[in-house]
């Protein structure tokens, strides 16, 4: 059954890759976790799995502040999908407890709708001391499922913080969720989410202060857009500015190309959610259109080998340096002043990079 | 975190038509604090989400807590569909009001152990940490 030209050598990860071929939902499980936890062969594992073919699902990103709404929206979204008969995977990461290490992953009670549907596949991620927004191998996880057949992925950041920026590395279109308690405008604007956003929902958009929040981000958005001297229209920037017809999509190249939308969503009700989806779509056309999809993808794969290297290098410091005891000598060193930090990192970089043993990841042509 | 370390994952489940989810918030928390990765569905889970939920997640632990009486359908049934997918290896256990005849008759059915109301948390923790060791360690050499 095994594919004898696959570089992974590790017979259970054989079993696994053999079970995803099949569509075997525990393989995919397990392949999953072999990857975040990192263990050995894992990047056998996911070079076997990237060299077999990817589908290029289209990757949703949903994130803003803790309570925003962001597992009912991806709850929303992912029975809407279904609707139309397409696999949804979806990777929901909550923070890991900084003092115990360990995390209580409750995305999935948003999202209990869609329990039973053999379509959606759900994987909960604890952050594990990753910031940014997601876990160190969440991006790897969305290539697993990628690759395992589902053709739309969603993926919800953490939600706590100000800086979730790693979402655009990770997500063709990034959605920004607000709430009217979430602040004004302006707030939005400081976090860096100005930036990020490809489209803004204000969720909760029956309570009060909503439609304040939905101009004030609007008005945002123009300090930012406005920078072509361009007078912005009176109302803001309207919805149909976004992927219109033929003269304005000449319009906008000239201009700053693509405005984010503001869309206004009850996802409890599931409210404004089919706008959102609308939004969604003219958003991958303009990708697709503009060759922005190419350009994306081509920055996240170069994001990926620095990714790949930078934590490669981590692990192989960390195996010549197990315990502290290892760098007692050097400590004297130092101490007698025969030595300074910078030169004991100098020759055990030296080690590192002269073992010809331990060069090339295990399992991998070059 | 380091190489080969490998978190607990623990699904906690509350099945059934009781909305007593104390226990299981209880149990949720004391393992988050134990340093498990604690995946909590909600209330009124069929035992068919949990072991959907189990299998995606990929988790090591089901705990299921049950206080409905209906412990001799679910807990068999939840085994039973684990087994069926592929994932024997799942340890189930869980909490609830359960006699001691059901507990032992569970036991043989392939259900790990059971702890009554008033068990301290960290009896239940060590319970699954040594489980994992037993399991991890067996793979391991194997």
């Amino acid at each position: 059954m095994s594919d004898p030209s696959s570089s992974v050598t590790d017979p259970a990860h054989l079993a696994l890759l053999d079970g995803i071929r099949e569509g075997k939902r525990v393989a995919l499980a397990r392949a999953i976790s072999v990857i975040e936890n990192e263990r050995p062969g894992f990047q056998a594992l996911l070079h076997d799995l990237l060299t077999r073919g990817r589908s290029g699902g289209a990757r949703l990103g949903i994130t803003g502040p803790p309570g925003a709404g962001k597992s009912s929206l991806v709850s929303e979204i992912a029975r809407r999908w279904r609707e139309g008969e397409e696999g949804v995977g979806i990777v929901a990461v909550d923070p890991t407890s900084p003092y115990s290490g360990g995390a209580l992953l409750g995305d999935r009670i948003r999202m209990n709708d869609l329990a039973l549907d053999e379509g959606i596949f759900i994987r909960s991620m604890a952050s594990r001391g990753s910031l940014g927004g997601l876990a160190t191998t969440t991006k790897e996880v969305l290539d697993v499922m990628d690759a395992f057949g589902f053709p739309r992925l969603l993926v919800e950041t953490v939600g706590v913080g100000q800086t979730e920026l790693e979402i655009t590395g990770a997500a063709d279109t990034v959605v920004v969720v607000l709430v009217p308690e979430s602040g004004d405008g302006i707030q939005a604007m400081k976090a860096g989410l100005m930036e990020i956003a490809d489209i803004f929902v204000v969720n909760k958009s029956d309570r009060p202060g909503a439609d304040r929040l939905v101009k004030e981000v609007r008005s945002a958005l123009h300090y930012r857009t406005g920078r072509t001297g361009r007078t912005p229209a009176h109302h803001g920037v309207d919805h149909s500015r976004v992927g219109g017809g033929a003269e304005e999509t000449e319009e906008q190249e000239e201009d700053t190309g693509w405005v984010p939308p503001v869309v206004q969503t009850m996802a409890q009700t599931g409210d404004g959610v089919d706008e959102l989806l609308e939004a969604v779509a003219k958003h991958r056309q303009w990708l697709d259109e503009t060759g922005e999809l190419e350009r994306r993808r081509r920055r996240r794969t170069l994001e990926r080998i620095r990714d790949v290297l930078d934590r490669e290098l981590k692990r192989r410091v960390r195996r010549e340096l197990s315990t502290d005891d290892d760098l007692q000598d050097e400590l004297d060193r130092i101490d007698a002043g025969d030595a300074t930090a910078y030169s004991v990192a100098a020759s055990i970089l030296g080690r590192i990079a002269l073992d010809p043993e331990t060069a090339p990841l295990p399992g991998i042509d070059r | 975190m380091s190489e080969g370390e490998r978190k607990i994952r623990v699904l906690v489940a509350k099945p059934g038509l009781d909305g007593h989810d104390r226990g299981a918030k209880v149990i949720a928390s004391s393992f988050r604090d134990a340093g498990f990765e604690v995946i909590y569905t909600g209330l009124h889970q069929t035992p068919e989400m949990i072991v959907n939920a189990a299998i995606q997640e990929d988790v090591d632990v089901v705990a299921m807590s049950v206080l409905s009486g209906a412990h001799m359908t679910l807990f068999p049934r939840v085994r039973r569909l684990l087994d069926e997918a592929g994932a024997d290896d799942i340890l189930l256990t869980g909490g609830g009001i359960i006699p001691e005849d059901d507990v032992r008759a569970l036991g043989e059915q392939g259900v790990g152990r059971l702890f009554g109301p008033g068990t301290p948390t960290g009896e239940a923790i060590a319970y699954v940490r040594e489980w994992h060791r037993e399991k991890t360690g067996a793979a391991n050499a194997g």
